[in-house]
């Protein structure tokens, strides 16, 4: 989706403010929304890739004026209420509906701190054929689906060159959308700056992106 | 249920937008560069302030929702706020870069297999199975951003700053890596060759500043007391202990 979240290349966002010495968590909610999050996807009804396109569909004026923590709230509500896992009415109303207990026990502190240690892997062990090889020149495809997607705009029908293979990696614009995991060769993709932004940019600069066989052709 | 909590879920869109309106223009009055930290009176432009005070009431309401439900367990929600407040933050990563420094093999493993050689020093885990390792040295600065969002390595960084995650960043990293760079006060002579990293997957990059000068005779622990959090998001270079601020130094 050509959504405010793909802001790579704008130009008109101001400064960047750096705070000093700033805490983890700038109020005690923003931490308590951040575990919630965590310990809500232990159920296994969402991924990663769901999570980040739910936030990409808070409206753009919202994006923008909201703080990272509410963005993250606004959009977790229909993140949960769509898995079933809690009901609009609960919402609502802040109280549980009669007669649905939970029979399995929630994440506790134990499996919350394994689940820290382990991670959520993307990469999957299966052989798939990779399309492209390390030092091959590549063009990004010229996509606009309005979906979920991970190629930005300001790449999209540049050439590069093939940096590195990571190996094979769910690919994001079908796992948002639960349409499976599609796994296949992630590369990491070298632009240089005057591809991307003509010539007034650096002869010496570059920009790297991670990217999947289906955001890629030969060059 | 009490009527006070009735509400409060469904009320945070709107309410949040409404307290937000109109403050978009202010962070931008007041955003003009790192060195406004400095000036009395500057207002934070970070928009954690656009947040209207109520949303705590809010994620309350929600926490004892999912409570009740059984679907979290409070003591779960309290060791994970303490796990990233306390013990995954940027002193992970400092260990990591101090090793290199100090143990050349260890360095090329970094640089070739970062998962693992993370893991020698016991980090890895969530937003950081997938590890690349770029070195900063003379001739190459690397610097790493999330446009798309706000992808950062938290094994060894921790959770991301603001303004790594503020739309100045994401949006002019890429196409003017230079002018934010010098906004954190690095000047970068034409002839360096800048990387900019934009984390569009899972994979999740970390950045070897070079080693600051009279740093020879340090040991490991002194040299990690050296690195900042910045110098490895590639936005800030590690200064020599005898000369404190030839960067931006600002320590984490």
């Amino acid at each position: 989706m050509n959504g405010i979240h793909d802001m790579g290349g704008m130009q008109d966002m101001g400064s960047v403010v750096a705070e000093k010495n700033e805490p983890v968590f700038h109020e005690p909610w923003e931490g308590r929304l951040f575990a919630l999050r965590r310990a809500m996807a232990a159920w296994g009804k969402w991924n990663i890739d769901v999570t980040r396109h739910e936030v990409e569909l808070v409206p753009p004026e919202e994006y923008l004026r909201l703080s990272y923590y509410a963005r993250q709230f606004v959009a977790f509500l229909p993140m949960i209420v769509k898995s079933g896992l809690v009901s609009q009415a609960e919402i609502d109303t802040a109280t549980p509906a009669a007669g649905q207990p939970q029979v399995t026990p929630a994440l506790s502190p134990e499996k919350a701190l394994a689940m820290i240690a382990k991670g959520i892997p993307a990469s999957r062990d299966v052989k798939v054929a990779s399309r492209f090889k390390v030092g091959q020149h590549v063009r990004a495809r010229n996509i606009n689906p309005v979906g979920h997607t991970r190629l930005p705009r300001y790449a999209r029908g540049k050439t590069g060159t093939v940096q590195m293979d990571h190996g094979v990696f769910v690919l994001p614009d079908t796992n948002a959308h639960f349409k499976g995991e599609n796994p296949q060769h992630l590369y990491s993709v070298r632009f240089t700056a005057r591809e991307l932004w003509g010539e007034s940019a650096s002869a010496k600069d570059s920009v790297n992106l991670d990217m999947w066989d289906d955001y890629l052709d030969p060059a | 249920m009490t009527t006070t909590r009735r509400n409060f879920l469904t009320a945070a869109v709107t309410a949040a937008g409404a307290a937000a309106a109109g403050n978009l223009g202010q962070a931008k009055e007041s955003a003009a560069g790192q060195g406004e930290d400095e000036k009395p009176g500057h207002t934070h432009a970070h928009d954690h302030q656009v947040v209207p005070s109520d949303f705590a009431l809010r994620v309350k309401s929600l926490e004892s929702l999912l409570v009740e439900k059984g679907l979290v367990d409070r003591a779960a929600l309290d060791t994970l706020v303490d796990s990233y407040e306390h013990k995954i933050g940027p002193r992970n990563g400092a260990r990591v870069v101090a090793r290199a420094w100090s143990d050349p093999a260890y360095k090329q493993r970094l640089l070739t297999d970062a998962d693992a050689a993370i893991a020698e020093l016991g980090y890895g885990g969530m937003q950081g199975e997938h590890m690349v390792a770029v070195e900063n040295t003379p001739t190459v600065h690397n610097m790493v951003v999330c446009t798309l969002c706000s992808c950062y390595p938290w094994p060894v960084l921790g959770l991301p700053p603001v303004w790594y995650k503020s739309a100045p960043y994401r949006s002019r990293s890429v196409i003017d890596p230079r002018g934010v760079l010098r906004e954190f006060g690095v000047v970068l002579n034409q002839d360096v060759e800048v990387r900019v990293w934009d984390s569009t997957a899972e994979v999740r990059y970390l950045v070897l500043p070079e080693r600051p000068a009279r740093t020879e005779k340090l040991s490991e622990d002194a040299l990690a007391a050296l690195v900042t959090r910045d110098s490895m998001i590639g936005v800030a270079k590690v200064a020599s202990p005898a000369n404190p601020n030839p960067a931006r130094s600002g320590r984490v």
